[in-house]
């Protein structure tokens, strides 16, 4: 009983934590513009930060 | 007077005057772009043909390289260049003239359009609550696992409680797309699909907390998160779908006269807005631009074409005094108009109000998904209630089973498989016909489209590629072929371009004193000998007087007392418009054509393509009363069709297609929209349009099916939560993998269509009220 008391708010706070990356991504451009992405990777010079 | 003082003015707007042309385009740069802070601005452009990384790379780099610019960034997904620019530093105009050296077509995107939203809002939101649930249904997953497999009624307690925690939160904010839906059909006092969604979510929440603090066994937390997520997927599913294909159209919409360029008493000529045109105001359009309101022409004279407006192939001419119509292209001349209405009464205005009547008839057309809900959801209701009935009578009133069971019905019976159903085959086949270079605006056209039984296609632009070329020429030795060509070079008269096209040489020749004679065709010096090409009488009149050669009509070229040398121009068929005809009569469709144009011209389409039933010089509004006769005595009508005056058509008729070069209206109108040149997309729509019907009623079939297993176990009360999770997740799986075979869909029916288009010899038919030979060389 007492490791549940440990590992289940650590599941949740890695399950929190991967929400709150995805609405970092989102929130910063990420996934607007999903072809261009996947082009510029094959670009040396791109810029990756979006404006 | 006034038109004398402007027409030294004219003649500098039309030769290219670069001032005049940059401040204007600065004005509207001006008007489109969001001011930052100080000087800087940002403009969003519209290109269209960016590709691949070369091209993002050519287009940051090469921006980053003017004065003026602080910051690019190239949104391949939406085809727009988002730049901040300096005022201070440089002019904005020039990032579209140095794009355009770049090689790409840029169209200001103007932010106040509503239709082409850059920020897609509603899509983030979705994506944000099905990012909730989805982390919410994991976790109460990962718990519930734990009690099914055997968890001590303590540790169980306590996971329902934690289920619980994590539940209601995010079912409050995951499920408001569900939540305001259902809202709204009820305060209108209808029943959608969202209200069992709603009412099992709920519901299976309520009962869940209240059998968790009151320590019960069951709790169907994870139902209610899981029900959420995979209706999430399908909703935004179907949204991302609506986005892309509205998107895309939107994309295409070029950037038309938004505005027009007012001349007035000691002013200088300025850029004006067409909401602040008003009637009696002087207007000035040059060569390649459209008319913005209706207008009779004052100053000067040019060859106009109505082919978008009318769908009469051929050119005029117009001079002052004439009338013309909101959205002719003006071809060969600057011409001065005087507005006689302003934007809102104008004829495209007119064309606007006539497609809105005509649209709410379509407007009413319900989807099969929605067609499903209103059985599917009184039904489940009236289940529900009268499971409750059954066991309050069968238990003798025991209220807490009576309504776990009830709940347990409205959780089972809940649309899982039928939200997914209808967007995810909706989705697969709009990206099938995506790749096949054909654009879809809303999933239910594939419905309407499925059970079309007439196609009426438009004539001019559709049919036609709407676009001359040079059939038969005779013979020029090189010298006079660099000299048409060169010559041709100077106009965008379309029987210009095609003699620019059809003559295949490379030097171009210095030609001096061009000049363009609205009506007969553009003149130059060469060497001191005058040179000419366009109408053949016009040309003839400096040609050697060599009567063996000459002829009345047509288009010809020829150097002061020379040899006189004919082009003869056609129309040509739309490449596969043969076949696709064809094909569509032998699957038993009725083929019509409903055109503008003379009867001789449709006439002699008709013959070639072996169509019977043809209509011709019809204005829009017979147009819409053709299709809405028809309509009324049961055929449904698919309309194929480009111009202004097909825009009410199209928006009258069951489902309508229209292909890339399209007027704006006609595009905004239909619900296909197909790039490539050929017809054939017609039978590719509809052959994708049949295999997504077949699929939707596999998987209404398939949901049937489950229910018919699932709800006599869940009245029965046999349903536990376990049951549910795996029945909902195996249904939803299910549908999804039917659906997904939509991408092995091969086109059997249709073969490439011949590269070389039939040529159609329309001044052999074209009869003796219009210019013979139809074109008239500038």
């Amino acid at each position: 009983m007492s490791h549940l008391l440990i590992l289940i708010p650590l599941a949740l706070a890695l399950g929190a934590l991967g929400l709150a990356a995805f609405f970092w991504s989102l929130r910063s451009g990420q996934y607007d513009d999903l072809e261009g992405a996947s082009v510029r990777i094959l670009d040396k010079e791109s810029e990756d930060t979006p404006i | 007077m006034s038109c004398c003082e402007t027409s030294t003015d004219l003649k500098g707007a039309a030769s290219g005057s670069l001032s005049f042309a940059s401040r204007l385009d600065e004005e509207r740069l001006r008007a489109a772009s969001r001011p930052l802070e100080g000087m800087q601005h940002q403009s969003d452009f519209i290109v269209a043909d960016m590709h691949c990384a070369a091209c993002i790379g050519t287009i940051e780099r090469g921006l980053l390289s003017m004065p003026q610019v602080c910051s690019v960034r190239a949104n391949l997904t939406n085809r727009t260049v988002s730049v901040v620019w300096d005022a201070d530093q440089g002019s904005g105009s020039e990032i579209m003239n140095f794009l355009k050296r770049l090689g790409f077509e840029a169209n200001l995107h103007f932010p106040g359009e509503a239709t082409s939203q850059l920020v897609d809002e509603a899509g983030g939101r979705l994506l944000k609550a099905l990012a909730v649930a989805g982390f919410a249904a994991a976790n109460i997953m990962l718990l519930s696992v734990s009690v099914w497999s055997g968890a001590d009624a303590e540790t169980a307690k306590l996971f329902h409680l934690i289920s619980g925690l994590i539940a209601v939160p995010a079912v409050a904010y995951a499920g408001q797309p569900f939540f305001t839906s259902a809202l709204k059909a009820l305060t209108v006092r209808r029943l959608n699909m969202d209200v069992p969604i709603s009412l099992a979510v709920v519901l299976a929440l309520a009962m869940s907390i209240f059998e968790s603090v009151t320590n019960g066994s069951d709790a169907y937390f994870d139902a209610a998160v899981t029900l959420l997520f995979f209706l999430l997927i399908g909703r935004y599913l179907d949204h991302l779908m609506r986005q892309r294909a509205r998107g895309a159209v939107d994309r295409l919409v070029q950037l038309t006269s938004k505005g027009g360029v007012l001349i007035g008493e000691g002013k200088n000529p300025h850029y004006i807005d067409l909401a602040e045109i008003s009637e009696g105001m002087r207007l000035r359009v040059n060569p390649g631009e459209r008319l913005p309101v209706d207008g009779i022409v004052v100053c000067g004279s040019s060859d106009i074409d109505r082919a978008l407006v009318t769908g009469e192939s051929n050119t005029i001419t117009c001079q002052p005094g004439d009338r013309l119509e909101a959205g002719v292209l003006i071809l060969t001349g600057s011409i001065d108009v005087t507005a006689t209405t302003d934007a809102s009464n104008s004829f495209l205005a007119e064309i606007s109000a006539m497609m809105d009547a005509a649209e709410q008839g379509r407007g009413q057309y319900v989807g099969i998904a929605d067609r499903m809900a209103q059985i599917y959801a009184p039904a489940v209701h009236v289940l529900a209630l009268l499971t409750f009935v059954g066991w309050m009578i069968y238990t003798g009133g025991d209220w807490h089973s009576s309504i776990y069971v009830a709940i347990s019905v409205l959780i089972i019976t809940c649309p899982c498989a039928l939200g997914l159903a209808v967007p995810v085959v909706h989705v697969i086949g709009a990206h099938q016909l995506m790749r096949r270079g054909i654009m879809m605006r809303d999933g239910t056209a594939f419905e309407r489209l499925a059970e079309v039984s007439t196609i009426a296609f438009d004539k001019t632009g559709t049919l036609t590629m709407g676009e001359p070329l040079v059939a038969d020429s005779d013979g020029l030795d090189t010298i006079n072929e660099r000299l048409a060509k060169s010559l041709a070079g100077h106009s965008s008269h379309p029987a210009a371009r095609a003699v620019a096209a059809h003559l295949d040489v490379a030097h171009s020749v210095a030609l001096s004193g061009v000049e363009e004679v609205p009506g007969f065709g553009v003149e130059a010096r060469y060497r001191g000998k005058l040179v000419r090409l366009g109408r053949a009488v016009w040309v003839a009149e400096i040609a050697a007087a060599d009567a063996a050669n000459a002829r009345s009509s047509g288009v010809a070229f020829a150097m002061q007392d020379e040899v006189i040398c004919n082009f003869v121009l056609e129309d040509r068929l739309r490449p596969g418009a043969g076949q696709t005809v064809k094909s569509l009569t032998a699957s038993g469709l009725e083929v019509e054509i409903v055109s503008g144009d003379h009867s001789s011209t449709v006439a002699a389409v008709a013959k070639v393509l072996g169509i019977e039933k043809q209509s011709c010089g019809m204005t829009p509004a017979e147009k819409i009363h053709h299709i809405q006769v028809l309509q009324q005595s049961g055929t449904q009508v698919l309309m194929v069709g480009d111009g202004l005056n097909d825009a009410p058509a199209l928006a009258a008729a069951h489902v309508s297609m229209a292909p890339a070069s399209a007027s704006d209206v006609g595009r905004l109108a239909s619900d296909f929209v197909f790039t490539r040149p050929g017809l054939d997309a017609v039978l590719t729509a509809r052959a994708i349009a049949l295999k997504t019907g077949q699929l939707v009623r596999q998987n209404f079939a398939f949901a049937i099916f489950y229910n018919c297993i699932a709800v006599p176990l869940a009245i029965a009360g046999q349903i536990t939560p376990l049951i549910a999770a795996i029945a909902m997740s195996t249904s939803s799986i299910v549908v999804i993998a039917n659906s997904m075979r939509l991408n092995f869909y091969k086109d059997r029916i249709i073969q490439r269509p011949q590269t070389n288009a039939t040529s159609l010899r329309l001044d052999a038919a074209s009869s003796t009220d219009q210019t013979p030979a139809g074109r008239v060389a500038a």
